[in-house]
């Protein structure tokens, strides 16, 4: 058997599914997580899958913020765990302050439920070491807030510190910056998804759970969730305790 | 314990971009409107809450209002006081109000 890979399971998430079936293409075994779970069931590593929590109430992510399930996600995060986040599961860990920065309603007031290009900034985190080349990964985005926001110091930060993990980009792969047709939301410096300062908690709004077999029409985010996979297994057999309870 | 009607009024901060405000200037021209620049559409929650005092009940609409209605990244709130002590009564006279309308 492959290493557990936890993927909660929020009321309204509805992509957890299909984010189990990819992480099971990736070698891994998924154990879905209820969200009045107190404990983690000694999952190697946490999905936030994408989905509607709680109906996307007030804000988008915050009412999911506040469930049991996250209590605990937030401490396997500050013991290291690795943690992603994809769309809806993004802006949860945004809420929640796991991942800087917020998501907005996207800037043409328009769910965007198309294909993009997006670029890896970075092949060495935990979330990207076997993606196969900086080149242009094709996946889905199907959201209606996903306008990366943060401050100006915060994003200067970001860019700093190697944080911004995926971009949008154009045909000729330069990032897409608000206004450009290839950046589907409005993000500001083209910003897809972003890593915590410790290296062990990503949010990306793309879907590459729904880039996971060539069918599909792109396998591209197969890398991203054979890295997720590869790294829990290292976790896993690592020295790190992978056993995290409610506290 | 008594009850305490407060409303919570939250917009988006300065330097936020609002396209939903946007949207609503640019349909201005349609209803021959001139003149209205800075529309910001918010959300206004109104609530009510059962304690011993109005500064206890104050305290946890603060709670409330920062933690989970509003962001502080990217939104600010203000907390009025509707209704207070009187809450309950004031409601069913505008129930009888409205029956009486119809």
């Amino acid at each position: 058997m492959g290493v557990r890979v936890g993927v909660v399971v929020f009321p309204g998430s509805n992509c957890d599914r299909d984010t189990m079936h990819a992480l099971s293409l990736a070698g891994a075994e998924p154990v879905a997580l209820w969200h009045e779970a107190a404990a983690l069931d000694g999952v190697a590593a946490v999905v936030l899958p994408g989905g509607f929590a709680y109906g996307d109430y007030v804000r988008a992510g915050v009412i999911a913020r506040f469930s049991p399930v996250m209590r605990a996600v937030a401490a396997f995060a500050a013991d290291g765990g690795l943690v992603l986040g994809i769309c809806n599961g993004f802006q949860v860990l945004a809420e929640a302050g796991l991942v800087p920065g917020a998501l907005l309603r996207n800037a043409s007031l328009r769910f965007a439920g198309q294909g993009v290009a997006i670029a890896a900034e970075r092949l060495d985190t935990a979330f990207t070491h076997a993606v196969d080349s900086r080149r242009p990964l094709h996946m889905p985005v199907a959201h209606g807030e996903g306008r990366y926001y943060a401050d100006d110091a915060t994003l200067d930060s970001l860019e700093r510190e190697g944080r911004i993990l995926f971009r949008y980009v154009d045909p000729a792969g330069d990032p897409a910056e608000p206004g450009d047709r290839a950046n589907p939301n409005g993000s500001l410096r083209a910003i897809a998804g972003v890593l915590n300062a410790a290296g062990n908690v990503a949010g990306l709004m793309p879907h590459p759970e729904r880039a996971s077999e060539t069918i599909l029409g792109s396998d591209d985010g197969m890398g991203i969730v054979r890295s997720l996979v590869e790294s829990a297994a290292r976790a896993a057999t690592g020295s790190r305790p992978v056993e995290v309870g409610a506290r | 314990m008594t009850s305490y009607g407060f409303a919570v009024n939250v917009t988006p901060k300065p330097g936020i971009l609002d396209p939903a405000g946007r949207a609503v200037e640019g349909s201005l021209g349609h209803l021959g409107i001139e003149g209205v620049r800075d529309v910001r559409i918010g959300r206004r929650v109104e609530l009510t809450v059962e304690a011993d005092d109005e500064a206890t009940a104050r305290a946890t609409v603060e709670r409330l209002a920062g933690e989970m209605l509003s962001n502080p990244l990217i939104e600010a709130f203000a907390i009025e006081p509707i209704g207070a002590t009187s809450s309950a009564v004031s409601h069913e006279h505008q129930v009888n109000a409205a029956a009486g309308e119809a």
